[in-house]
């Protein structure tokens, strides 16, 4: 009997996992889709470093999150950040903002506050003046999805 | 609907030559998503600010390109380097072309 229940609770957590990810396959965008989006923003391969992302690790109400990027740069004529692209794998739609800096920001340091529905990992890219990119990630749990719906 | 979108700006009003200051937007903006039905199961039609430029004396400081990822009232705080008294100007569009602009003068001592 004890045996039969064990089966029976795995099949089920099994079903449901699978069931899952064919919901999530259909209603939001894809870590392939969001690094699709960051490649076509940013061309090259990415290195991490630099970067750094700053969003609390369980954010209770997905409709606003706060994140802090920011990029390490002398910010000069001759050494900036030139843009900044936010993305997240698992919205409806990977892309959540571009930033283009100038010299004259001063500090390549941005605060937002980002809709997230449902838990997922949150990728920047920063591209140096020179064509150079670095990234990083972070993946946010949330617990009450920001999607309206 | 769009005569309650207001923008409102923190920014300090002294500076020291080449200092690096902080400043503070926010846009009362809902930020229709396109996702969301409403009582009669239509979808709300995307709406949203999609830009937000920012200039000092008349130099481009940042550009952002807002998605549908980011929050209703768009807050966003960054930096700015002063070097010289000016005004910093702010302007906002959102999908229909509306767009609203903030300044604010900042003193160089």
């Amino acid at each position: 009997m004890k045996a039969t229940m064990k089966t029976l609770l795995t099949r089920r957590t099994a079903m449901a996992a699978i069931a899952g990810v064919i919901v999530a396959r259909n209603a939001w965008a894809t870590p392939e889709q969001t690094r699709e989006w960051l490649s076509a923003a940013a061309k090259g391969t990415p290195k991490e470093g630099k970067v750094t992302l700053k969003a609390p690790e369980i954010a209770e109400n997905g409709n606003a999150v706060p994140v802090t990027v920011s990029v390490e740069s002398e910010m000069t004529d001759t050494s900036y950040v030139k843009a900044v692209y936010i993305a997240a794998d698992g919205n409806p739609n990977p892309g959540v903002a571009t930033y283009e800096f100038t010299p004259l920001s001063g500090k390549a340091e941005v605060q937002l506050r980002v809709r997230l529905a449902q838990t997922q990992k949150l990728v920047v890219v920063a591209e140096m003046n020179d064509g150079t990119l670095y990234t990083a990630s972070r993946e946010i749990k949330v617990t009450i999805g920001g999607c309206g719906g | 609907m769009a005569d309650d979108i207001k923008p409102r700006i923190r920014v300090q009003n002294t500076a020291r030559k080449g200092e690096v200051i902080e400043v503070k937007t926010l846009i009362t903006h809902p930020m229709e998503n396109g996702q969301r039905k409403d009582a009669a199961g239509k979808v709300v039609p995307r709406m949203i600010v999609n830009a937000l430029k920012v200039t000092y004396n008349d130099k481009p400081v940042m550009d952002v390109k807002l998605e549908t990822a980011v929050a209703a009232n768009p807050f966003m705080s960054f930096f700015v380097k002063v070097e010289e008294t000016g005004t910093l100007k702010f302007t906002w569009t959102d999908d229909e072309k509306n767009s609203w602009t903030a300044e604010s003068k900042i003193e160089v001592a």
